[in-house]
């Protein structure tokens, strides 16, 4: 199996706080890998390593065998490596189609054509419209962003990723914040994505991590404290008095 | 290629919202042009009102567009207007729409080198940095007045006929077509501008800069980019009114022309283009009328119409112009294609 997300001795401190304890992580390419840990073990700050937001104190990040450590966040994507968001963050002046059309353009490296119209250029309008489709976004494709129901903007935050043609795709708690009847939506989304696409979820919900999950990497005090397959970690007893506590037994 | 799905026909329609011409765009720019002959008597203040309009315009590029707070635009116009004064009074660039697109370069290159300033920190350092800016300059062409007159101005400008034909006469007849043609084109390249990708990821950076980076956008560039091209807009503004009173002086830099500009981008409305046009007209009749009223306190009642139209609020207004716009999408014929 080849590796297409690999960190090695990953270490981040702020001042006297280590947030990122020696992580070293290696995801297989098409894996559905979970990462989990109670509040303030560091889940955040790896994404945010791992995306190039923060820069390590020290250790590496490589992607698909290539070190991108010290790459931009926008070369990252570029190369493959798209998150999204717990709490969203979208356009709140565009439309869907708009925000689709801009994620495929920027992948395109068309985004900083000025003279030619959006939407003109051959083929980019059945890309979106596949996009829309899939995420059930088509019947609100002209509605400004800003003014769309919560779990249409959940649906097109993942949508956007997505339309970045991500290698790996870093997802948030893509249910946080949706209300029951429209979480199959979403859970039914990423049941969906391509198999080629190397998915890490970073999830709170027990359910939704074992419904989707291979893996589970459990980060405790911003260290790795268990790696294993999701039936492993479920039975594992330090994780259950660490973290996982009453949840699983029910 | 298979035919395209139904979303993919919505999507292609869709895609093009941005970029199609509202009904009222043709009624404002027939106005515009139909002042030429109707209002023959006003052109040195209509003058006024179309280089302000461009002015206008390119704030609204960086802030409407790329969300970027400025209060030393004036910066941009005052380089534009020395630069179009000495080009002609030197005899370097003669043809005044030479001169004018010199006079926007130079402005660009003023821009291109300060940008890198502005993408610093956050609104208010941002404000800070600009009125700096605009400062600094105002104090180098004081300084300089071997070159720049100083606070004397620039005098003894002579500006040769556009394109070697039309002479700028003291009625500012010509004076008037010439801005109102150089604000038509650069307000075409602007909207152009703004329908491209590139200005659709400009509204991505100014809605959400952390997510405009995740999906690969260059953000930094893209702010260079568009402060490089809105310093070339308010060169050209700043030409144009050294162009059309032949002379230039420091009060081009001032901050009370940085501040004037704001106030008229936020009475138009910011984000659509439009609005530092509509604002001009609206800030210059106002300044015209009131002044003949109250020659001393004319300030006071603008003052009074800006607190008026926050409290109101745009939204409010809005919502009273709406039978009309309702109406004109109703004329439209190309609308009805449109699914809505």
């Amino acid at each position: 199996m080849t590796i297409a997300l690999q960190t090695s001795h990953l270490v981040k401190r702020f001042g006297g706080l280590t947030a990122t304890n020696d992580v070293s992580i290696n995801i297989e390419a098409g894996a559905r890998h979970a990462l989990i840990g109670p509040n303030g073990a560091g889940k955040t700050t790896l994404i945010n390593l791992l995306t190039g937001i923060l820069q390590p104190t020290s250790g590496s990040i490589l992607l698909n065998g290539v070190d991108v450590t010290t790459v931009s966040p926008q070369k990252r994507v570029r190369l493959g490596m798209v998150r999204t968001f717990q709490i969203n963050q979208l356009f709140p002046d565009l439309t869907p189609l708009e925000t689709v059309g801009l994620a495929i353009s920027e992948r395109h490296g068309d985004g900083a054509d000025f003279w030619r119209v959006a939407g003109t250029k051959p083929g980019i309008n059945s890309e979106i419209a596949d996009i829309l489709d899939r995420f059930r976004l088509a019947d609100v494709m002209n509605t400004r962003t800003g003014i769309l129901p919560y779990g249409k903007q959940r649906l097109l935050e993942i949508a956007v990723a997505i339309a970045c043609r991500p290698k790996v795709l870093l997802l948030d708690e893509p249910a946080a914040g949706v209300p029951d009847e429209e979480r199959h939506e979403i859970l039914a989304s990423i049941a969906a994505l391509p198999k080629d696409v190397t998915v890490v979820l970073i999830e709170h919900d027990m359910d939704i991590v074992f419904a989707f999950s291979e893996k589970i990497s459990v980060l405790v005090n911003g260290g790795l404290f268990v790696e294993g397959s999701a039936a492993e970690v479920a039975r594992d007893p330090r994780v259950k008095a660490v973290y996982l506590g009453e949840s699983l037994d029910a | 290629m298979s035919d395209p799905t139904p979303t993919a026909k919505l999507a292609a329609a869709g895609v093009l919202a941005r970029a199609r011409w509202h009904p009222f765009e043709f009624v404002f720019w027939i106005l515009a042009f139909s002042s030429i002959w109707l209002l023959p008597n006003k052109h040195l203040i209509l003058t006024e009102v179309a280089w302000l309009a461009l002015f206008a315009l390119s704030l609204d590029l960086i802030l409407g567009y790329a969300g970027i707070l400025s209060l030393g635009h004036a910066a941009f116009f005052g380089v534009g207007s020395y630069a179009a004064a000495l080009l002609a009074k030197h005899g370097l660039v003669t043809e005044p729409v030479f001169g004018l697109i010199g006079a926007g370069l130079i402005a660009a290159v003023v821009g291109f080198a300060t940008s890198f300033l502005m993408l610093r920190g956050a609104d208010l350092t941002r404000l800070m940095v600009s009125l700096g800016v605009a400062l600094v300059l105002r104090e180098l062409a004081n300084q300089f007045g071997g070159l720049t007159g100083g606070a004397d101005g620039l005098q003894g400008v002579t500006m040769e006929p556009i394109l070697g034909r039309f002479r700028f006469d003291m009625f500012g007849h010509n004076g008037y077509v010439y801005c109102l043609i150089v604000l038509f084109v650069l307000f075409l390249m602007a909207r152009r501008l703004m329908a491209s990708p590139f200005g659709l990821s400009l509204l991505a950076i100014k809605g959400n800069p952390l997510r405009a980076r995740a999906i690969g956008i260059g953000v930094d560039a893209r702010l260079v980019a568009v402060y490089t091209i809105a310093a070339f807009y308010a060169g050209v503004a700043g030409g144009l009114l050294a162009q059309t009173t032949a002379f230039s002086s420091l009060d081009v830099f001032s901050f009370d022309r940085s501040a004037d500009l704001l106030l008229v981008l936020i009475i138009g409305g910011v984000g659509y283009l439009y609005g530092g046009l509509i604002g001009a007209v609206i800030f210059k009749v106002m300044q015209d009328y009131l002044a003949q009223l109250t020659p001393q306190y004319w300030p006071f009642w603008i003052g009074l119409v800006l607190v008026v139209l926050v409290l109101v609020g745009r939204d409010r207004v809005t919502r009273w112009t709406g039978p009309v716009r309702a109406l004109a999408a109703r004329l439209d014929w190309r609308a009805k294609r449109q699914p809505s």
